[in-house]
């Protein structure tokens, strides 16, 4: 199961102010689906605009991306930068 | 409208063109004689990037008129280098990175090429004050200003 | 440091592109012409806040010499959607608006019609022959002017995003987003000293020397080209695609050398137009903004408001932190307040925080990235807070820092737990840096302060191809900015094992190489370096297949080391090693052209760190702040190109100190831009500055094969703070507003006067 954490924001929105989830999936799509079935709707605010931190490393338009058995997945709004 | 027949000297060559009374020699240069080294930062003087000299002054091309450059000599980025040989200030220039985007450089070059040409040993605060009308948004001065006092001492050493 | 020794990564040849730009060869967007080109201008609005009632044109259209004339009916009607354009989330509703108003003019120099004549004077004549009847109506231009009940409203159907219930009232603020870790409330129960202080910032623009420019020709089968100085040529056809209803493969956007952009070039604002002007008139359209239109009408920065609440213990330990930042987005919404909130306390390892960011429009141009989006504004308050807690403890700024530094393994308050990181380095460095180490001068005090950006990865193409000679081109697609074409140049050359002369890097058109995100967030060292990389490593696989077959053994059996395919081992063979060249001349009968090509989303962007210090002098009387010394430290994971890193730091400290002491938007009581220019709005000159020095630190990015992090953002989010924490200790007095402007200082210095007289 990885832990999925949103920010304190996507939390409140879309998944009833709850921060910090157990998620089974091997890859960043699997997780936004069973998120998506957990919270309905929560997907396609998870699909854009947003950047994906896997472990620590950050991913840009993250979706096929592997996520280990004990990753810490956070999903954050998505930088761009000058 | 009529237009003003300018006879003038640019990097060595004889020039003739005819420009509107409203042209600045910035116009001129870049849209008429092809010459698009000068750049246009601001129209008002205030970035240098369009430095040319004009009879040994260093001059912003966009505060001059056209017409007034009938009988002047004009110096541009475009007549720096010797042939192929780089002038030591744009050789220095590449040399110690004193460029980032580049489109202040030819100003730059040109400002403190004037600036050598009379004071051949200026110290850093000169050269700071003199090149104080030219622009540079991405380097920070630091690399500008060594590279023109290299250059200096180079010319100097040459000079001896 | 880096362990690895390499041949080319971290020396400093000359750019690939020096000779161009110092002869005044280098074409830059002003720089593009052709044949029977008309000029292109724009009219703009001459209001802060108006609706269009009318807009007639006609006396214009029939001027001798106006080929065309174009109003927002000139482009289609785009949905209230958020759409990627090129990689980029924009709401098209809202940028079709930008690049021409519709019902409502939203700032000063909002375009509203634009004409294309023969020459620039017909063109200027037409503007003034085009009628515009407006309604004006109040404006606001003030972030929490912007804010309050009854503030004059931009957009009737603006409701804040990020609040449960969904409002039902119009509002000027877009947007509210929350980062929270731990409980704040509890944390400060802990705190024995609490500083608590509201910061602003003023807008500030990019102030790039090369004004927007961009020539179009539309032909008659319906393709169009560009040529046009932009970060990036990907999003200005991604933008003019879905502006116009164009297909992409129908457009061709060839960049320009680009004279500085600095973020302020990620967006488009001439070329839909010029491309418009075109369509219409049948020829090319060049138009070129003057330096007033770049200031009224392209990109500044946000203003904005910190609140800042920092808790500690006496021994210097950092237990809470709280922070509410609310930035200007301008005439629509999408300011950086995401990564001011997120960069905010990202330095410190700290258990209970909350940070708070609104969005909100005001009658100003609308925002453009400026170097680390956001950071500056929010670092602005909680570097100065920090700095005013190590005064309150009676400790040493690094060593404050230090003890509260982030490192691997610190959650962050807006989710990921640093991998490897810096920070701690970077402190180090600057503790023992030849700066810290020397006594001030006598007249002048220190400040220190410290910032963070993200870096940033994203999609790259690249190709590399072996000339028939052996020598190798290598083919990218991000504008050049800071020299990025010799670090590219560099890593192919380390990666192929040949000199750096012997390859030469280009930047391709969108026609000529696969799609590329914008030169920006410090990214391309890292991400299209990856993918430079990769492509030579293609081609180094392809060329051990082409020795394997001269030699007739299996490709398993070569190696590639310093530029020669080798026998992998004595059992292979007794072959003599083969050359690029010699691979080269001999590609047609192994199995033709030598080329490899690589595609990436690049993951894995590092962290960068720094830390700013500053020696200065305050003059009492005149307010003016004299700088003796600078010194930029900085994290940047691998220097591939020392120069153009140290430059990077240098041009990103210089902007800021002009942030902090003279950058600004004044508007007088119309809304209207009192300093579009270069006279009033001032920039750092030469000899404002002392040299910068530069200490680099090189803590390597494991997701990059040369560990590089991107060094570009990070040097504009210190210099304020330490410039204002310098100034703290010149003046006793705590600088809250930006900029710290002669008049401000010495007002603030003379209003202190008889309260310091009278303690």
């Amino acid at each position: 199961m990885a832990r999925v954490i949103l920010s304190r924001s996507f939390a409140d929105l879309y998944a009833k102010g709850q921060v910090e989830h157990e998620v089974p999936g091997l890859k960043v799509r699997h997780l936004v689906r069973t998120l998506d079935e957990r919270f309905p709707g929560i997907a396609k605010h998870l699909e854009n605009g947003v950047a994906v931190a896997i472990d620590g490393v950050l991913h840009q338009n993250a979706w096929l991306e592997e996520v280990g058995l004990d990753s810490e997945v956070c999903f954050m709004p998505a930088i761009e930068g000058g | 409208m009529s237009k003003t027949h300018v006879t003038t000297t640019i990097n060595g060559e004889p020039v003739e063109f005819l420009c509107d009374t409203s042209q600045t020699v910035l116009d001129v240069l870049r849209d008429q004689l092809g010459l698009t080294g000068s750049k246009e930062g601001c129209g008002s003087g205030d970035c240098g990037a369009c430095s040319i000299i004009v009879d040994g002054r260093l001059v912003c091309g966009c505060l001059m008129l056209g017409a007034e450059a009938e009988g002047c000599r004009i110096e541009t980025i475009e007549g720096m280098a010797a042939g192929d040989h780089l002038h030591p200030l744009q050789k220095r220039f590449v040399e110690m990175a004193a460029l980032q985007c580049g489109i202040c450089t030819p100003g730059f070059l040109v400002a403190s090429k004037a600036l050598l040409d009379r004071n051949p040993n200026p110290t850093e605060t000169e050269v700071r004050y003199w090149l104080a009308g030219n622009l540079c948004r991405c380097t920070g001065y630091d690399k500008i200003i060594r590279a023109v006092m290299d250059v200096a001492a180079e010319l100097r050493e040459t000079a001896r | 440091m880096s362990a690895r020794t390499y041949k080319w990564i971290g020396t400093r040849p000359n750019r690939p592109d020096g000779a161009d730009k110092v002869t005044g060869r280098a074409r830059f967007g002003a720089d593009f012409n052709m044949p029977g080109q008309l000029v292109g201008k724009v009219l703009r609005s001459p209001h802060a806040h108006a609706l269009i009632k009318s807009i007639d044109t006609s006396a214009a259209e029939k001027l001798a010499g106006v080929k065309a004339v174009v109003t927002a009916k000139d482009f289609p009607e785009q949905e209230n959607i958020t759409v990627p354009a090129g990689e980029m989330q924009v709401n098209l509703r809202d940028v079709t608006r930008n690049i021409m108003a519709r019902e409502k003019v939203l700032y000063d120099g909002h375009a509203v019609a634009a004409v294309a004549a023969t020459t620039e004077a017909v063109a200027k004549e037409a503007l003034a022959l085009i009628k515009v009847e407006y309604e004006i109506l109040p404006h606001v231009i003030d972030v929490e002017a912007a804010m309050k009940d009854g503030a004059p409203i931009l957009h009737d159907h603006l409701r804040t995003e990020g609040v449960e219930p969904k409002p039902t009232k119009a509002t000027n603020i877009a947007k509210r987003i929350d980062f929270a870790k731990g409980d704040v409330a509890a944390g400060f129960r802990k705190a024995e000293v609490v500083v608590e202080r509201k910061f602003t910032t003023q807008p500030v623009h990019q102030g790039y020397i090369e004004p927007h420019a961009a020539l179009a020709s539309a032909s008659e089968d319906g393709q169009v080209q560009v040529w046009s100085t932009t970060q990036g040529h990907f999003q200005v056809r991604g933008f003019c695609s879905r502006l116009l209803n164009i297909e992409t493969s129908q457009i061709r956007v060839t960049p320009s050398e680009i004279g500085g952009g600095f973020g302020g070039k990620t967006v488009v604002y001439l070329e839909p137009v010029a491309i418009r002007l075109s369509q219409k008139s049948g020829k090319p359209v060049k138009m070129v903004m003057t330096r007033e239109e770049v200031f009224r009408a392209s990109g500044p920065t946000s203003a904005g408001v910190v609140e800042v609440k920092i808790g500690a213990t006496r021994d210097g330990r950092i237990v809470a932190a709280e922070c509410m930042v609310a930035l200007q987005a301008g005439a629509f919404p999408g300011s950086p307040v995401g990564p001011a909130c997120m960069c905010s306390f990202a330095c410190y390892d700290i258990d209970d925080i909350k940070v708070v960011g609104y969005d909100v429009v005001s009658n100003r141009p609308k925002v453009a990235a400026y170097r680390a989006p956001g950071a500056p504004i929010s670092c602005w308050g909680v570097e100065s807070a920090i700095d005013e807690l190590a005064i309150e403890l009676g400790m040493d700024p690094i060593e404050l820092r230090l003890k509260n530094a982030a490192k691997q393994g610190t959650k962050t308050h807006y989710g990921p737990t640093f991998n490897r990181i810096g920070f701690v380095e970077t402190l180090e460095a600057a503790k023992s840096s030849p700066h810290y180490q020397t006594p001030v001068k006598r007249g002048f005090h220190r400040g220190v302060a410290a910032g963070f950006w993200f870096n940033v990865g994203a999609d790259s193409s690249a190709a590399a191809h072996v000339g028939e000679d052996g020598t190798v081109t290598v083919i990218s697609g991000n504008p050049d900015i800071g020299g990025s074409r010799a670090s590219l140049a560099m890593m192919a050359a380390e990666e192929l094992g040949v000199d750096y002369e012997k390859v030469r890097p280009v930047i391709a058109d969108t026609s000529s190489i696969g799609f590329n995100f914008v030169t920006g967030g410090s990214r391309v060292t890292f991400a299209t370096g990856l993918a430079v990389v990769n492509a030579v490593k293609e081609v180094v696989r392809e060329l051990k297949i082409r020795a394997a077959k001269i030699w007739e053994v299996e490709p398993e059996a070569v190696v590639w080391e310093n530029g020669m395919a080798k026998p992998a081992s004595t059992n292979v063979g007794e072959f003599e090693p083969l050359s690029l060249s010699q691979l080269a001349a001999m590609a047609g009968k192994t199995g033709g052209p030598i080329n490899g090509h690589a595609q990436l989303n690049a993951q894995g962007a590092g962290p960068g760190f720094g830390v700013h210090i500053v020696d200065l002098a305050v003059d009492h009387d005149t307010g003016i702040v004299t700088i003796d010394r600078y010194t930029a430290v900085q994290d940047v994971g691998t220097a591939i190109h020392p120069s153009y890193v140290e430059g990077q730091m240098q041009g990103g400290a210089v902007q800021g100190i002009g942030w902090a002491l003279n950058e600004e938007y004044i508007y007088n009581a119309k809304g209207k831009l009192d300093n579009p220019g270069f006279l009033d709005y001032r920039i750092p000159v030469a000899s404002d500055l002392p040299m910068i020095e530069t200490v680099i630190v090189e803590v390597p990015n494991p997701s990059h094969p040369y560990g590089v992090r991107g060094v570009g953002e990070v040097p504009i989010v210190p210099p304020m703070a330490a410039v204002g924490n310098a100034i703290a200790r010149a003046t006793g007095i705590r600088f809250l507003d930006l900029p710290m402007s002669p008049p401000r200082v010495s007002a603030a210095i003379d209003a202190a006067r008889p309260k310091m007289a009278a303690e």
